[in-house]
């Protein structure tokens, strides 16, 4: 006699059914990780995103002629961790990278308490990188699921706030495939579930890689499939949206498109999307800079900022390259360039903050106002 | 199947235009929606609680009372809603009915759905049929006057439902129904009603109803459905009938808007709440609280409403033409009451209004 058979019917009509509400969520909690959201994505805030794995860095580095040593990076770091204090302004949040969260300036302050006496919350990036996803062509999904739950709570204890998880997806024949966009939807809506348990908020990207010589309109295509799966998935596992990020791509054509687009074809591109498929609830969507160059991230923020469709989320950066760049090139892994450093990277973010709320001025544009008559009436995306 | 096709675009840009401007000429501000399209069956109910014979002439002599309301109305209705019946009768003088609400100013809409079937192996659950010739019954209807259509799915709150299955079915059968709608040039309103049958609490309702619209709105997003071209017509999030529980109107207010926000896209460009079993006055106090939420809204909300526009003008008719003009002002009354809580100016019959309301709604994260 099976005691299975005695269960299994209610079993059965269990996975049938609506299950009662069981709260993900204290009200306590909800309101810890919607203040932490809020806070930093307030006033036209965005994200350093200094989270580079040691790989990743060895790539920054090397194109500078820097060794990749853990002294370098922590040399880095210290520059732009000790900028003066009105960075704040521009800056909500920096996304660090494990290494990185336990390493201490000259003087042995810890980076990350530097960063919370300026006003700024500490992020962490939890993912472990990809894995590929048999059977398709050449897509992956991301690790890092294991032990994650401990992982986010020892990272509460030491002063992080907030996570981040990237996901990727490409556009070739065949991709981005049904099961690569259900399965990376269903990662991010598992580690961002894990990471409110545990008081972080999850910062989720599903970005969309600009590889390839796609077309705007199919990458806004791509794009809508794949965050209307995210938000799906979001809800099936119970996530506290007012207590989330969303980190996207923003709608671009592929490198390799022969046809160019201006930032308000982007812009219109970018918020069609995502006034498609990200709920109100989300209180900031902090784009991904991917390949573009620091003027160009900008331009584009600002751009999606003047944009005339209704947008009820902030609309700001998380930028790692499109911050950096200039100033990676003015240290040159020389502690006498450390001024020089520290004001390239001042000005990108006070440039993005600008872009943030639709207030910046490029140098030689003639302002927001030329910038709106370029937008072409919504209804043709 | 296992691949992201190229997107084969399911509406040129002309088509997404206008469907565009018909929903948005629907919900501009201060307008909502006449649900005047009971069926038979409906009308039946409703004629005989005031002693009046279920005929087809005393059917047409009630629509008249309503469409012959002055231009007052053309403020606070955006849309009527007709029965196909309807669509096809004429005021005493000979005028056609779709005629006499488009000179209105006010566009015309068509329930398409054949009613509700049961869906086997369930606990009494239901899914709506009507897809069978829609295209075509469209392309006649929009030939016929109406811009917009109506599509009524029901799920309801019991220990085991709404099932997986009653969510799936009823949302994919309303994506389908949507989808078809815009080839003809329709704007559909996908309405997924969630009975207030019952003795479940706000929260409950709330969470039901968060998981239903994600669940529509992914279909909508898998059946190519242009967002911008539809209307929502959801529940207000209330508890159920025989809930112990009473909640205050800002209680109910902030419970839907939160669900809202959570599942609905901005690019919907209005959400047109049923009023359900609610009273008249509940209806309009219930909108009013909506629209004067604390929380950022980006779509119109706004009413489409049956029995809370015309239960008045229904009783004050009596089925005799002598109280016609008479049963035309209640209605008149009650549209622009709606309109009013449609931008949260209503003061209420007698209460004291706006500034005591604020302060009773509860802190968001509550929710």
């Amino acid at each position: 006699t099976h005691s299975s058979t005695h269960d299994s019917p209610t079993l059965f009509s269990r996975l049938a059914t609506m299950a009662h509400q069981f709260p993900a969520l204290t009200a306590a909690q909800k309101k810890e990780l919607s203040d932490i959201a809020q806070r930093i994505v307030a006033n036209g805030k965005g994200i350093l995103a200094a989270d580079e794995s040691v790989g990743t860095m060895g790539n920054r580095l090397q194109r500078i002629k820097v060794e990749n040593t853990e002294e370098n990076r922590r040399q880095f770091r210290e520059i732009l961790f000790t900028v003066d204090n009105s960075i704040n302004q521009s800056i909500g949040g920096v996304i660090l990278f494990h290494e990185t969260l336990y390493q201490k300036d000259s003087q042995g302050k810890l980076f990350r308490n530097i960063l919370k006496e300026k006003g700024i919350v500490v992020g962490i990036k939890l993912d472990q990188g990809a894995a590929p996803l048999a059977g398709t062509n050449k897509e992956s999904t991301i690790q890092g699921l294991d032990g994650l739950s401990e992982r986010c709570a020892q990272y509460k204890k030491e002063g992080v706030d907030f996570g981040k998880w990237r996901a990727v997806l490409r556009i070739a024949d065949q991709c981005p495939s049904s099961l690569a966009i259900q399965e990376n939807a269903n990662a991010l809506a598992r580690y961002a579930s894990i990471c409110q348990q545990n008081g972080l908020v999850p910062i989720v990207e599903p970005e969309v890689i600009p590889d390839g010589d796609h077309d705007l309109e199919h990458c806004q295509y791509v794009t809508e499939k794949v965050l209307a799966a995210v938000y799906k998935a979001l809800n099936d596992h119970h996530v506290y949206l007012e207590g989330t990020l969303l980190k996207p791509n923003m709608v671009t054509a592929g490198h390799a498109c022969t046809k160019k687009y201006t930032p308000e074809q982007v812009a219109m591109a970018t918020v069609t999307a995502l006034h498609r498929t990200v709920p109100a609830a989300v209180p900031g969507i902090c784009f991904l800079s991917g390949g573009m160059s620091e003027e160009d991230a900008t331009l584009n923020l600002n751009a999606i900022n003047l944009c005339p469709l209704p947008k009820p989320w902030k609309l700001s950066f998380s930028y790692g390259r499109a911050l950096q760049a200039s100033a990676l090139a003015a240290w040159g892994g020389k502690a006498a360039n450390k001024k020089a450093t520290q004001e390239a990277f001042m000005k990108r973010a006070l440039a993005n903050c600008q872009a943030a709320k639709g207030q910046y001025v490029h140098t030689g544009s003639s302002g927001t106002a030329s910038t709106q008559s370029l937008f072409t009436a919504c209804y043709t995306y | 199947a296992a691949t992201m096709p190229h997107s084969y675009p399911a509406l040129s840009a002309e088509q997404k235009k206008e469907l565009s401007d018909i929903a948005l000429r629907i919900v501009a501000p201060g307008k909502g929606i006449l649900a005047a399209d009971e069926s038979v069956g409906s009308m039946a109910k409703r004629l005989s609680q005031i002693g009046v014979e279920n005929t087809e002439e005393n059917r047409r002599l009630y629509r008249q009372v309503l469409f012959s309301a002055d231009d007052r109305v053309k403020k606070c209705i955006g849309g009527v809603i007709f029965f196909h019946e309807t669509l096809y009768q004429k005021d005493d003088n000979g005028v056609p009915f779709v005629r006499t609400i488009q000179d209105k100013g006010i566009v015309v809409g068509i329930k398409v759905d054949k009613g509700v079937v049961p869906l086997a192996g369930t606990d009494g659950e239901t899914t709506t049929q009507g897809l069978d010739g829609l295209s075509e019954r469209c392309a006649q209807y929009k030939k016929d006057g109406a811009d917009f259509a109506k599509w009524r799915c029901v799920l309801k709150i019991s220990e085991r439902t709404p099932s997986a299955l009653a969510i799936l079915e009823n949302a994919n059968v309303l994506a389908r129904y949507a989808s078809i709608c815009q080839q003809n040039g329709i704007v559909p309103i996908v309405e997924p009603e969630i009975l207030p049958d019952g003795d479940h609490d706000l929260k409950r309702c709330q969470y039901v109803t968060e998981k239903i619209l994600a669940a529509v709105y992914k279909a909508l997003s898998d059946h190519h459905v242009y967002l911008e071209g539809t209307l929502l017509k959801p529940n207000m999030v209330t508890p159920g009938h025989a809930c112990p529980i009473k909640y205050s109107p800002e209680e109910i207010a902030m419970a839907t808007v939160t669900a809202l926000r959570r599942t609905v896209p901005p690019a919907v460009p209005g959400i047109t709440f049923l009023s359900g079993g609610q009273s008249e006055e509940e209806a309009s106090l219930n909108l009013n609280a909506i629209n004067r939420c604390p929380l950022p809204r980006p779509w119109a909300l706004t009413f489409s409403y049956g029995r809370a526009l015309q239960a008045s003008a229904l009783n004050a008719w009596r089925g005799q033409r002598d109280n016609a003009e008479a049963a035309t002002e209640e209605f008149i009354k009650r549209a622009e009451v709606n309109g009013l809580a449609a931008q949260g100016k209503y003061e209420g019959s007698g209460e004291d209004g706006g500034a005591a309301a604020q302060s009773l709604y509860v802190a968001n994260h509550a929710y």
